[in-house]
């Protein structure tokens, strides 16, 4: 097993990284003229303590055999992951520019073909959290210590599949793999609560046979510690995460025509704008 | 290997010696175990097999998991729950990052018989000849469901393998070699191809039999890799005979018989005929008995090549 990437320490540094994440979102979905920026903007956080704080990767090796897995089955969200990957120099910053374009890695979804870094091709929701009973039974078979975790949408939470998956993780005992919810309560017909509620929905993770964390999916104080306890469970973890969708963007968040739609230029600009601004706060 | 045991037996045991000669081959299941004879590796196994239980969708995801972590996944259930319960997964998280996963699809066709129509899969090769780079293969007794087995093992990539339930009985040659991809004469003739695959193909053999009564003979083409399917060997005969007759235990739409009529259309347009069941649902019934009823019997062939060669013989 191979040290902790401990890549950053400091939460003024990932909340840094986070705006420049989110910028990164904004200007590949604008020049792409479509895509996902809501649920893109949502698990920003989550994203960057997993890459810059949690996961056991090699930015020079991403083929390692015992390398943590992360599967984002909420594959819309892929600009998130793109920009991530590109922060953590899994892949070329220039990529990003070609998102959703024709003959581009970036596919509008994760393509694991086309893109290091990318562990399952994801896209048609509800699949991810399955794979990950995979990935994490073949650590165990292989007798590896690698984890596998797996970023779900809320609304994806609607799939049966998820609930199979669910059960099958527990039922193997699966402590190596940890599912993440990015809970921002909306999905593209509305308030997930009007469309098909989930809730109460801690309580239902737990009554699968699941230990539960709930944090503010936006506060890596509270991300990170939900994350150190890895190493002490013996059934598998969720860690429901309560954000915002379009989170860092005024005029995006909890908006749900912003689930997926690409900002105009100007809107693009008035983005960054803010993000800039936010940036500049921090310093 | 025994006489008349049912494909999905042979692939059982396949897998069973599979598992003994590489530690990577690991068999998921979905409540079927029994049925599909992966029980047998699970015994021997236990550690590489994996009860997904009642729930297809999920297990096609954990094969996919494994698949990335290097093992050659077997996949089994029932063809009817692999391919419609579960073919959304089957197509995002199997066959289009192109891992290692072979379905193993038991219980395939209207042979499946008394339980009746829920179960009788009869549209499974088309769905999953549909699929870009999926291979499927419909082996015709328990010496090629073996050897088919073994060689889905060997092949990267992704694959769907047809099983039936009702035991079948031999009609390949001690000899017999199966290769994904190379389709069989079985019978030499010279008036009229049959192409056949799965349970069909006995029934071929029992049709040229009978054939050679009316003066006919037909040259008998076991096409057990439907996708991709071998143009050479179909090509080789229909220039030879001038027309086929296609024979699958399966929907006359989108099968083998389509698969057939695209080549000759493409390379050499001539007569053809499509045995299978048509657009229609089936019913609890004896195997046997529901061969008849849909028309998939030795019998129906003769018929159709009767009609087909019409006076000119």
């Amino acid at each position: 097993m191979f040290e902790t990437f401990e890549l950053v320490s400091n939460y003024t540094e990932l909340q840094s990284i986070a705006l420049r994440i989110r910028k990164s979102i904004i200007k590949m979905i604008s020049q792409a003229g479509s895509g996902h920026p809501g649920g893109s903007l949502s698990c920003v956080e989550i994203l960057t303590a997993l890459y810059f704080k949690v996961l056991r990767l090699n930015p020079d090796y991403p083929e390692d055999m015992d390398r943590d897995r992360f599967i984002l089955s909420k594959g819309h969200a892929a600009p998130a992951l793109y920009a991530t990957l590109a922060e953590f120099g899994f892949i070329p910053k220039e990529w990003l520019n070609s998102l959703r374009k024709f003959g581009s890695p970036l596919q509008g979804h994760p393509d694991m073909k086309k893109v290091p870094g990318i562990e399952i091709s994801t896209g048609s929701l509800g699949q991810g959290l399955s794979v990950g009973v995979g990935m994490a039974l073949g650590a165990k078979i292989q007798k590896l210590g690698y984890r596998v975790f797996v970023l779900l949408g809320d609304g994806e939470c609607q799939e049966g599949q998820v609930w199979e998956a669910a059960m099958a993780a527990s039922h193997y005992k699966l402590n190596n793999l940890i599912a993440i919810v990015d809970r921002n309560r909306l999905q593209i017909d509305g308030n997930t609560e009007d469309v098909m509620s989930l809730e109460p929905f801690v309580e239902k993770w737990k009554a699968f046979g699941w230990m539960t964390v709930e944090v503010n999916g936006h506060d890596f104080g509270e991300i990170i510690p939900a994350f150190q306890i890895i190493p002490y469970i013996s059934k598998p973890l969720a860690i429901i995460a309560n954000t915002v969708k379009g989170k860092g963007v005024s005029f995006m968040e909890n908006n749900v025509d912003w689930h997926g739609k690409a900002p105009k230029h100007e809107e693009a600009e008035k983005a960054l704008e803010e993000l800039e601004e936010k940036v500049c706060e921090l310093v | 290997m025994q006489n008349r045991i049912a494909t999905r037996q042979a692939y059982g045991l396949a897998l069973v010696d599979l598992g003994k000669n590489n530690p990577n081959v690991v068999v998921l299941d979905a409540d079927l175990s029994k049925s599909t004879y992966t029980v047998k590796f699970a015994k021997e196994f236990p550690e590489r097999f994996f009860n997904a239980g009642v729930a297809e969708a999920n297990m096609i995801g954990m094969a996919a998991g494994l698949a990335t972590c290097g093992f050659i996944v077997f996949a089994s259930t029932f063809a009817i729950f692999a391919t419609q319960r579960a073919l959304n997964q089957i197509f995002q998280s199997i066959a289009y990052p192109e891992l290692n996963v072979k379905i193993a699809a038991s219980h395939a066709g209207i042979t499946v018989g008394e339980d009746g129509a829920s179960h009788q899969s009869i549209d499974d090769i088309s769905i999953m000849k549909a699929i870009p780079g999926m291979t499927v293969i419909v082996p015709a007794d328990s010496t090629e469901a073996y050897q088919a087995t073994i060689a889905a093992a060997r092949h990267f990539g992704p694959v769907y393998l047809r099983l039936s339930r009702a035991p079948t009985p031999q009609v390949l040659p001690e000899d017999y070699t199966f290769k994904i991809g190379k389709a069989c004469v079985l019978r030499e003739g010279s008036d009229v191809t049959i192409v056949a695959c799965g349970t069909m193909v006995y029934e071929a053999m029992a049709a040229a039999e009978k054939l050679l009564s009316h003066g006919i003979s037909a040259e008998i083409i076991n096409m057990s890799t439907v996708k991709p399917i071998d143009r050479e060997t179909l090509l080789n005969s229909v220039m030879k005979t001038g027309c086929v007759v296609t024979a699958e235990e399966h929907s006359v739409i989108g099968g083998l018989g389509d698969a057939v009529c695209a080549v000759i259309s493409e390379e050499y347009p001539c007569p053809v005929r499509k045995i299978g069941v048509k657009d229609q649902f089936g019913q609890s019934g004896k195997p046997e008995e529901l061969l008849k009823v849909y028309g998939l019997t030795s019998d129906d062939i003769v018929q159709i090549v009767l009609n087909l060669k019409g006076g000119r013989v």
